[in-house]
């Protein structure tokens, strides 16, 4: 089980005091949360990609290569890297690209967008949302697994005798996570190729997640990738702890009911019943997570959204810490001990690489 | 013996409210009809006013709570539905807008439907056909050619022919005669996917 954060990346004041960081600080902030990531042993860092204020992540290679270089064994991820409006040639050749860089510690969740006007910034109609996310991504995916590709679509030139560089890493290209919020289509879609479905969790109550994973695990065995609980589950998850449960209802409240998204609206606590946010103790924090098997069965991934809504570096740096020292040791030995021997973990560089050399070998 | 669900959505603010009375007096109705063909019916209320807070939250997290959830479950899975709304600065309600913009495009496509309203003076009445009715053909709602409206005086007029009585009558006749021996529309279920995915990736 890998276990990880992910972020929006979000330029938002602090309500209590007023602070509105710069981009430069928030940018600086979000390399901070990477690297305290790997410190306190978490797996996984995982970016959002944005186009318009108040967000800061539109260029996340660049960002992820930086923090590549500063560490050794977190996994650098997006949630989400724009299937629809991104060229797929461009996102193959910069993803292994990254991949290189940083030793195959690279995977990344593909995704619609949700912001509307992104689409004709960048020449795309948004109306056609899902066949952009259909044909881009298996361009995308022959891209990494066929040297020279021919190929014609609707929505971009069309290739001939194209090669794209760098080839992937050993010739393996990067685990591939769709996330998704609503569509039915793109659970399919993530159970057609046998990738991982990534379901965001934090802002729809949970009977719809676990529709569109049941729909994905059925789909997954369908298409003969595997047992449906053999299938590659990931999941948000949204927390904010101190050590007495009340403190940290205290210190959140006024950064959840000002926060973007959801602020203004339904109380802390009637979001924290709806949702899967989760306000108070670290042993809160456990017993809420290990519920979430229960729902959607064995999972691979879990990342926690943890520095949006104005929250100062500092207080983001004291939760990972939490997360890091009191949380995951507990989760990561609970989950393994749950977890039946035939239910894969998350792939990894090192995994399908050593997947990939069984194949040659049993082809040959 | 058939059995018609047929969801009242009732907008009104004041308790006991007018909106109210007169989407009692169509259930009734439409009740009545709904025996007149032997068919049995059960009427499901929901009142606006107790789902306010949740309307605006799901307006701001783009999710609905659980009373909300529950009440567009209803609704969307009806057979028939009766709306009423109170007539606000010469349109329907902002509350009433705000429901039927948080539900699902078509939640309600192909339901036989009733629209009404209630208003202070009759000068209002033509709200139903150049601002609810637009709105649920938006929503492809099959909505009967009676709208019914209902202005303060009528609740006390006994003129024939035109009563509210009347009105309200014949609103229930042609929903229970759209309902009689047509099956109710399918709902499509968004999870079964209209095509596989190697259809989806050739088009």
């Amino acid at each position: 089980m890998q276990f990880g954060i992910f972020t929006v990346g979000d330029v938002t004041s602090d309500p209590t005091n007023g602070t509105m960081p710069t981009e430069a600080e928030r940018i600086k902030a979000m390399v901070a949360i990477a690297l305290k990531a790997e410190e306190v042993g978490l797996d996984v860092f995982a970016t959002g990609e944005h186009h318009n204020p108040p967000f800061v992540p539109s260029s996340p290679t660049t960002m992820l290569g930086y923090i590549a270089a500063k560490t050794e064994k977190l996994i650098l991820s997006t949630s989400t890297t724009l299937i629809t409006t991104n060229d797929p040639v461009k996102i193959a050749e910069d993803f292994a690209m990254l991949q290189h860089l940083a030793d195959g510690r690279v995977d990344l969740m593909m995704g619609r967008g949700n912001t509307g006007p992104v689409y004709p910034w960048f020449g795309q109609d948004i109306t056609k949302g899902i066949e952009l996310a259909v044909e881009n991504y298996h361009l995308l995916h022959r891209l990494w697994r066929e040297d020279v590709v021919d190929w014609k679509g609707n929505f971009r030139t069309a290739l001939r005798g194209f090669t794209s560089t760098p080839r992937p890493l050993d010739g393996v290209p990067p685990f591939v996570w769709h996330g998704s919020i609503r569509s039915p289509e793109i659970a399919e879609q993530a159970a057609y190729y046998g990738d991982g479905f990534f379901a965001n969790h934090i802002f729809w109550p949970q009977d719809h997640f676990k529709r569109l994973i049941e729909l994905y695990r059925t789909r997954f065995e369908h298409y003969g990738h595997g047992a449906a609980d053999q299938a590659i589950v990931g999941l948000g998850g949204q927390v904010f702890m101190r050590k007495n449960s009340q403190d940290a209802v205290k210190e959140f409240r006024p950064y959840f009911d000002n926060a973007p998204v959801y602020g203004h609206g339904p109380s802390l606590e009637e979001f924290a019943r709806q949702t899967p946010l989760t306000v108070g103790s670290p042993a809160e924090v456990i017993e809420r997570t290990l519920k979430f098997r229960e729902t959607f069965g064995d999972y691979q991934r879990q990342l926690f959204l943890m520095d949006h809504a104005g929250l100062p570096l500092k207080t983001v740096l004291e939760q990972l810490d939490l997360l890091g020292e009191e949380v995951v040791p507990v989760l990561r030995r609970e989950f393994e001990s749950l977890r039946p021997a035939h239910v894969p973990q998350a792939p990894t560089h090192a995994s399908l690489l050593t997947a990939a050399q069984r194949e040659l070998v049993a082809q040959s | 013996m058939t059995t018609f669900t047929v969801a009242v959505v009732s907008a009104g603010l004041g308790q006991p409210s007018s909106t109210r009375l007169l989407a009692d007096r169509l259930a009734d109705a439409t009740v009545r009809r709904a025996w007149s063909v032997g068919a049995q019916t059960s009427v499901v209320n929901i009142e606006l006013r107790e789902l306010a807070h949740d309307v605006t939250n799901n307006l701001l997290t783009g999710f609905p709570g659980e009373a909300l959830r529950e009440a567009i479950d209803v609704m969307t899975h009806a057979d028939a539905l009766i709306v009423v709304t109170p007539v606000f600065s010469g349109s329907y309600s902002g509350l009433f807008k705000s429901f039927f913009d948080v539900i699902d495009r078509d939640a309600i496509e192909g339901t036989p439907t009733v629209i009404a309203a209630t208003g202070g003076s009759a000068r209002h009445s033509l709200m139903l056909e150049y601002s609810l009715r637009p709105l649920f053909s938006y929503l492809h709602a099959r909505v009967v050619p009676t709208a019914v409206f209902a202005a303060t005086a009528d609740f006390g007029s006994d003129s024939a022919g035109t009563s509210l009585g009347d009105r309200v009558d014949r609103a229930a006749g042609e929903l229970i005669s759209m309902l009689d021996g047509v099956p109710a529309a399918r709902k499509v279920d968004p999870f079964d996917l209209p095509m596989s995915f190697e259809r989806l990736l050739a088009r």
